[in-house]
């Protein structure tokens, strides 16, 4: 039988890693439980980019001198390795973007407005982050594609059921589906949607900003065609995120933003466009915020997406049996086995907002609010939830003071 | 005094735990609502007028504690008053009463309820609809 060891991480030792986790409120650290909203940075990161901007710095591509040469290699290698990360096939299939928003709306754009129409459907779920609803429900409405919804069941898991229903009601032209919810946790059975997409004739598009800092990603194994990340959320810089999409999509596709860069020729009858990745990529780009990027990767891949996902189950697991505890505590999600590093819960009788800011004052860092998945709270029949997320510097004490805090929350205002 | 005390001092508390106009006029004069997106607080309004003064207003909504209480404290503050002078109400009338200090975000709750009278008063009285209200990305009123 074979074996295969996950190193088990230690968060003790990488806490050490950001400085953020080193500073005192009221002489302790924050308990920073908001991961899923923005990462923290390790100094990793932060020297590459410093390094990067004290060194290396220039515009990419077009200078001959060799500090231009050096941003490019420094900026193309980034792009190597998140192609790698994400094991894409080739690096001239991913894309800087702003954010995973922004790469969600690439597609949306550039393969939406050419290939929707009316009697298509477009199909998300509702658990749906809006960066992965919005831009599909306005590209349905702008060609009169028809928008639908995959509900989700109590535990705030997609009802696949319901499938065969959607595509008897017209062509299944694009299903879009986040990997990881960020709101409820939910781990999507991505693999199955991607091959009933594909049955349909349609592209799938898979939203993975929840899901890549915390787990591996194989864009081949998924068998999806579209793919997003943020670098923010996976301890990488705001400001750079990245598409990975299939090579003969994007070769058909029009570009989406049109400027320097983005093309072959220009003149005044006519301009065409550049080859890949670089046609999707008008404009000057996030260039150190790329190599922070690369260095984000390069420290979680040292870790190990495999020990970060076990850790972060471990807290989940032990989050989810402190907050059972309490019976005015009600918890919304799937159980634990099919769930990321996420939390979400409401005191009962509480507003997220007052239990939030009662936390802050324990130095308690949550999120409360409709956590940019408001058809999920219409869902739930919640206007807001307290969103508690892991990462790999989490430690179970942190826990214990959310925990803790929560009884003075309920003591104070309940 | 606590940041709690600070706060989520005694009165605010009370208004929370015991809201005052609290309710629905069967008969209305004008109606409005309003959500503030960030966090989910909804108010809706309903007004009654006798000639151009507000003679009863009742509130329902949820959300967090402040932006509860503060509208709580907005119903005492305006019932008797001239609707026009209500509708020119500076914010900073409504946050003396609620007397506690504010960061930007709870700004918003605190004043969503005042913004829903407003609206309200708008389509009761047509009186003008501040700039502040009108122009906000963050409140939503109809």
């Amino acid at each position: 039988m074979a074996v295969t060891a996950i190193a088990k991480l230690d968060a003790e030792r990488l806490r050490a890693d950001f400085p953020y986790l080193e500073e005192l409120q009221n002489g302790v650290p924050v308990a920073f439980l908001d991961s899923a909203a923005s990462s923290q940075k390790p100094r990793q990161v932060l020297d590459a980019m410093t390094d990067f901007y004290s060194h290396s710095y220039a515009n990419v591509h077009r200078g001959v001198y060799r500090l231009a040469e050096r941003a490019t290699d420094a900026y193309e290698g980034a792009r190597v390795k998140v192609a790698e990360f994400v094991n894409a096939p080739s690096e001239r299939e991913v894309i800087f973007t702003r954010q995973a928003t922004e790469a969600l709306n690439l597609v949306a754009y550039a393969w939406g407005l050419d290939n929707l129409g009316p009697g298509d459907l477009v199909v998300v779920s509702e658990l749906e982050h809006h960066s992965n609803f919005v831009p599909w429900q306005y590209i349905a409405g702008r060609t009169g594609a028809e928008f639908r919804t995959i509900p989700i069941d109590e535990a705030g898991e997609l009802q696949l059921e319901v499938l065969a229903g959607i595509a008897a009601e017209g062509q299944v032209k694009v299903v879009a589906t986040g990997l990881v919810s960020n709101t409820l946790g939910t781990v999507n059975p991505v693999e199955k949607l991607t091959a009933w997409a594909h049955e349909q004739g349609a592209i799938m598009v898979v939203d993975a900003a929840q899901a890549a800092p915390h787990r591996p990603i194989d864009v081949q194994a998924l068998g999806c065609d579209f793919l997003a990340i943020s670098a923010h959320k996976m301890c990488g810089p705001s400001g750079v995120g990245a598409l990975w999409g299939r090579r003969e999509l994007l070769e058909q596709m029009s570009p989406f933003n049109l400027g320097g860069h983005m093309i072959r020729t220009v003149t005044a009858v006519e301009t065409t466009w550049g080859q890949l990745p670089y046609k999707f990529e008008a404009g000057t780009g996030p260039i150190a915020e790329a190599v922070g990027f690369g260095a984000a990767i390069d420290y979680l891949s040292s870790i190990g997406l495999d020990a970060i996902e076990r850790h972060e189950h471990e807290l989940t697991e032990y989050a989810l049996t402190r907050l059972a505890e309490l019976d005015w505590i009600e918890t919304y999600g799937p159980p634990v086995a099919r769930r990321a590093g996420i939390v979400s819960f409401n005191v009962d009788g509480i507003h997220p907002h007052d239990v939030c800011q009662i936390l802050d004052w324990e130095g308690v860092a949550i999120r409360g609010g409709h956590h940019c998945t408001q058809p999920l709270m219409h869902r739930l029949g919640v206007i807001a939830t307290n969103r508690a997320s892991f990462y790999l510097y989490t430690v179970p004490e942190e826990i214990d003071r959310l925990v803790a805090g929560l009884e003075k929350v309920k003591k104070s205002l309940g | 005094m606590s940041e709690f005390d600070q706060l989520y001092r005694e009165v605010i508390l009370d208004h929370y735990r015991n809201p005052r106009g609290h309710g629905v006029l069967e008969h209305p004069d004008a109606v409005a609502e309003g959500q503030n997106p960030l966090c989910g607080d909804e108010i809706s309004i309903t007004l009654a007028f006798d000639g151009d003064t507000i003679s009863d207003v009742r509130f329902e909504g949820r959300g967090c504690a402040i932006s509860q209480a503060a509208t709580s404290m907005l119903t005492e503050l305006v019932v008797g008053r001239d609707a026009a002078e209500v509708a020119r109400l500076p914010k900073e009338e409504l946050l003396e009463e609620i007397g506690i200090p504010l960061t930007p975000v709870r700004l918003k709750c605190a004043l969503l309820g005042l913004g829903v009278l407003k609206v309200a008063l708008n389509k009761g009285k047509g009186t003008p609809l501040p700039e502040e209200w009108s122009s906000s990305d963050d409140l939503s009123f109809r």
